[in-house]
């Protein structure tokens, strides 16, 4: 690891500001990639700002119906969180299988959507859901947060806060797990919400990052079954390609967890 | 047997310190005054150096030296060495290039060393490292043993030509092939066995120390073999004569086999420390443990066997092209010859066997011994041989085994290995109850019933342990002696401690080998001890590997005792006026037989040191050791059976059950050895399903991290369920065979067995991913 100059921030706005003294600083989440990174000498930030004892960053919140977690909530926090159980029982069932316990204990949910891994599961879960991304600044819905591998729509020093969901019908979301990394060498999300909108959302198989899956998406506005996706074809180009799984295996996936999530979101 | 005897499921002694943090390793231990290495090693597979600017560097904090490979080829620092001289068909001796420890010259694998900073801490020397411009000029290179062997392909060595190393054969290829042209029905199979990352959870390190006043050197460092690792760097690689290097292997973090090489790391730290006189201390981080750790099998071959009318095989033809990397590492040679080859017979009568294997260098990281090391090789090929054949014959496969099991012992095979004794019906009996063998169709239908592809897979091991005696493998070509020593000191007050040549990284030896002791003197392990690893304490050892300790090393340890005990017995005679004949050792006391006249112990040994009263003659003290040499190798076996579940969705393999009935002999302590053997099935297992180390086509590695390499978790394997039948190994007196590797030799084939019957295809090669299965099953 290269020097660098660790401060621990009480709130946003302290964040913000020892952000923008920062030579090239970085934010710190869980530290799930920024720190092994580091450790590799692939980054060498000047400076790194410490979220993770901001409180007014933890914590999950249930209003009617939109589910609010907060940017530093732990995923073992939004797994064992009742009001997340309740609401959208697919996010605590996403989190399970994100990495394993010592990840789980550490990473956060801002975190996961900032650094925007092409193979990270929460990205699938926010667009599926609609979810929006709220900053210090301004609130920009998923749609248009995720903006290819690695790159979201936040600007330099921009500090996601919370993550809105509105609470859907059903919703489902089935991985296959990297077998070294355990990402999601494909997972797939998909969501009823309760004005009928049909959104699926797939992760782990893109060139391009976290994406829709328009016929996955027709042909279970048509009918909401695990069979109605049989006949979808789902094209092997522009896929991700790599030695634990081809573009063609990926393309199967994408239909196989998108069926098996329709089962489990019932 | 006592409560802490042998066959006692005695708690390890060891696990006190392991799991309170309190193991010391050699990055635990802080030399005064010590500086920190760094190594600057090759991005490219192959390339010439150009040269070397180190002048950046010199200036920046805290560097010490920046030392290139130039030096220690100019400080004539002895090349690497290969311990195991094969000779090839045409009587020519095995064709090496030159390895010397930084390279000079050329470049041929990624990852291999050029230069190394040394520095106040590890981070200063990164950092400068980053500041050496090495120049290099890339060269055309071959990671594949198909690439290399091509006409025209780059050569690596001009001592190689073709980047051949060797063609070796073994046994009787006119009586094969007269086999052949008589057999009813040929079975053909390839196979690649695929290239393994050992990856002990400890990677490896090394600490040198040099006193100019004594002209002395101490290497702490991670072996599986301290002594052996003196000899090298004595006699070898120029270093110092023995009696001027002491080598320590304090608490080592597992080895696998990776950790009996001299690497080029140990031998340049302690040419540094005598360089800048200091102690130079370096440990590996986890992808140079990937780039630089003698990997594992690596084979590509093609096999058919002849079957009569009767279904019993009537001979078996073998080619093996093995992958040794860019370098002939320590004992690289033997693995896919007399650790492989030997063993194809497998459990079977096979009347005629030729083998033919061609070594070849690539540019990729140097292979060598890894758990198993030529035996998993060969009974995977056996046993996909027998699963095919079966399928092929359409004969239930445990069938086809039993019909051809060996089951007349002593047992000569035709590739030179006699088994000296076993049962492998019992063994297949014992797996094919444990899993209900004869219920599975009915369970595959009810699977089938759930939309699951379920199959079962059948392995019938059999391995060379216990390796060996030094006079069969001095005439194969060994360039060591594979015996084993030990020492026995019991102190004045009576508590003892056993050195051994034998090295604990996990095998558990600090209480096997009390066990021994408590069975023999009727005494509680906790008055026993057992020293290894440090060169200046044990007289000579050869190390742990290929299933050796309980077999050679215990057995040393045996033969010690019973020098310790006569002497002992004849003290405690003396002292208690009856004949030597007449004491007997009980709960550790020497009794006089069929009277209440007994001195304890402790006594004894007091008496053996005050020398008082010891019987004319006699010398003070009490301490014995001894050399034992064994006379063949032993052959642990057994039966691995794996029923599954694949998702014909997915092509995600599911276990549902995994049973292993091994016979090694007499166990020491079962709970250890079923550790051993749940270690060893977890491997095998990993290589069936998740392990694979991947270059691509330039030779750069693909799987450097544990991002893209994977290693088996817990939730990627069943709980297994183990039983044992016995025969005595009739080669030692405690009739052990040695159960360290059984479990990664086995596994893997009754794993690829099983899912190859769940799809209904028989081809698939290593690891069985999810994707590849996926595409077996929907292949056209």
């Amino acid at each position: 690891m290269y020097q660098t100059t660790y401060h621990r921030a009480s709130s946003v706005d302290e964040a913000a500001s020892l952000f923008a003294k920062g030579n090239e600083a970085k934010f710190l989440a869980g530290g799930q990639t920024l720190l092994p990174v580091m450790k590799q000498r692939l980054a060498s930030p000047s400076d790194v700002i410490d979220l993770g004892k901001i409180k007014e960053l933890q914590g999950v919140e249930l209003s009617g119906d939109v589910l609010t977690i907060k940017a530093g909530t732990t995923y073992f926090d939004i797994m064992q969180s009742g009001d997340v159980k309740k609401a959208i029982p697919a996010i605590a069932h996403l989190t399970s299988v994100l990495g394993d316990p010592a990840v789980r204990y550490r990473g956060t949910i801002g975190g996961s959507i900032a650094n925007n891994d092409p193979a990270a599961d929460f990205p699938a879960a926010l667009l599926a859901l609609g979810a929006t991304v709220k900053t210090h600044k301004r609130s920009i819905a998923a749609e248009n947060f995720f903006q290819g591998l690695f790159t979201t729509a936040l600007e330099d020093g921009e500090i996601i806060t919370a993550v809105s969901f509105p609470v859907p019908e059903k919703a489902g979301y089935e991985k296959m797990r990297h077998p070294a990394s355990r990402f999601a060498l494909t997972g797939v999300f998909v969501a009823k919400t309760k004005s009928g909108e049909i959104r699926v959302a797939a992760t782990g198989a893109s060139q391009s990052g976290v994406m829709r899956v328009p016929a996955i998406e027709a042909a279970l506005k048509a009918n909401w079954s695990p069979s109605a996706i049989d006949g979808v074809s789902i094209s092997a180009s522009n896929l991700l390609a790599d030695i634990h799984g081809t573009a063609e295996y990926r393309a199967n996936l994408i239909k196989v967890m998108a069926q098996r999530a329709v089962k489990a979101a019932g | 047997m006592g409560v802490e005897g042998i066959g006692a499921r005695v708690v390890r002694k060891e696990d006190k310190r392991f799991i309170t943090g309190k193991g010391r390793y050699v990055d635990d231990i802080k030399l005064q005054g010590m500086t920190h290495a760094h190594f600057i090693r090759s991005p490219h597979a192959h390339a010439k150096v150009k040269g070397i600017d180190s002048s950046a560097a010199l200036k920046m904090p805290g560097v010490v030296a920046v030392l290139t490979g130039q030096q220690i080829v100019d400080d004539k620092v002895g090349n690497l060495i290969c311990g195991w001289a094969i000779t090839s068909k045409d009587g020519s001796p095995m064709k090496m290039g030159a390895w010397p420890a930084m390279a000079p010259e050329t470049v041929r694998f990624v990852g291999q060393a050029v230069a190394v900073v040394i520095a106040e801490s590890k981070n200063l020397a990164r950092d400068a490292a980053e500041a050496v411009v090495v120049d290099y000029e890339e060269l055309p290179a071959v990671a594949d043993v198909h690439a290399a062997i091509k006409a025209g392909a780059v050569q690596l060595h001009p001592e190689a030509p073709g980047n051949q190393v060797y063609d070796w054969v073994i046994g009787d290829e006119g009586g094969t092939d007269a086999a052949f042209a008589k057999a009813a029905n040929v079975v053909k199979l390839d196979v690649t066995n695929n290239r393994l990352a050992p990856n002990a959870m400890e990677p490896r390190a090394a600490i040198a120390d040099y006193d100019s006043a004594e002209e002395h050197f101490t290497l702490y460092t991670t072996s599986q073999n301290p002594h052996v690792a003196r000899l090298v760097l004595s006699a070898f690689y120029n270093i110092a004569p023995e009696h001027k290097l002491r080598v320590i292997a304090p608490d080592v973090g597992g080895g696998f086999g990776s950790k009996i090489f001299i690497y080029p790391e140990e031998m340049v730290a302690l040419w540094a420390s005598k360089k800048v006189g200091r102690p130079v201390k370096w440990t590996g981080d986890r992808t140079e443990a990937f780039l630089t750790d003698a990997h594992g099998r690596d084979h590509v071959t093609h096999a058919e066997m002849a079957f009569d009318a009767n279904n019993k095989i009537t001979g078996l033809k073998v080619k093996t092209y093995a992958n040794f990397g860019a370098y002939m590492s320590l004992f690289s040679s033997s693995v896919p010859t007399y650790l492989y080859a030997t063993l194809l017979s497998g459990q079977y009568n096979i009347p005629a066997i030729h083998a033919e294997v061609i070594g070849v260098y690539t540019n990729t990281t140097p292979v060598d011994a890894y758990r198993g090391a030529g035996r998993p090789e060969a009974s995977y090929l056996i046993e996909r041989l027998m699963e095919t054949a079966a399928r092929q014959l359409k004969v239930d496969p445990a069938a086809l085994r039993r019909a051809n099991f060996i089951t007349e012992f002593p047992h000569q095979t035709p590739v030179i290995m006699a088994y000296d004794v076993g049962d492998f019906n019992a063994s297949l009996d014992a797996a094919m109850k444990a899993i209900d063998y004869a219920g599975f169709a009915d369970r595959k239908a009810k699977a089938k019933a759930d939309g699951k592809l379920r199959g079962i897979g059948v392995s019938c091991y059999i391995e060379a342990c216990g390796i060996a005696p030094s006079k069969a493998v001095g005439s194969l070509g060994a360039g060591v002696g594979l015996w084993e020593s030990a020492e026995v000191r019991v102190n004045p007050v009576g508590t003892i401690e056993i050195l051994t040549g034998s090295h604990s990284h996990g095998q558990g030896h600090e209480t096997t080998f009390c066990q021994l002791v408590a069975e023999r003197l009727g005494i509680p392990i906790s008055q026993v001890s057992i020293v290894h690893g440090d060169t200046d304490k044990v007289q000579f050892g050869m190390g742990t590997y290929g299933s050796r300790s309980a077999a050679v090393g215990l057995t040393a340890i045996l033969k010690a005792m019973e020098k310790m005990e006569s002497k002992a017995k004849k003290i405690a005679a003396h002292a208690l006026e009856a004949s030597e004949a007449d004491i007997v050792i009980e709960n550790g006391e020497f009794k006089v037989t069929g009277t209440d006249k007994a001195i304890a112990l402790p006594m004894v040994a007091l008496a053996a040191y005050t020398a008082h009263n010891l019987p004319d003659g006699m010398e003070p003290g009490l301490k014995e050791s001894a050399f034992y040499d064994p006379t063949n190798f032993t052959f642990p076996a057994g039966t691995y059976i794996c029923e599954l579940e694949v998702d014909p969705g997915t092509g995600k393999t599911s276990f549902v059950n995994f049973v292993a009935a091994d016979d090694f002999g007499r166990l020491i302590n079962p709970m250890i050895v079923e550790g051993q053997v749940h270690g060893g099935l977890v491997q095998g297992i990993g290589q069936a399903l998740l392990e694979h180390a991947i270059y691509d086509a330039s030779g750069q590695p693909v799987t450097a991290s544990f991002m893209d390499y994977a290693m088996p978790r817990a939730d990627d394997v069943p709980s297994f369920n183990l039983s044992h039948t016995t025969t005595l190994c009739p080669g030692n007196p405690l009739g052990i065979k040695g159960c360290g590797e059984a479990g990664a030799i086995g596994a893997s084939a009754a794993v690829i067995n099983a899912i190859t019957d769940a799809i209904g295809k028989n081809n698939l090669e290593m690891p069985a991913t999810p994707d590849r299965v996926w595409r077996t099953i929907h292949a056209a």
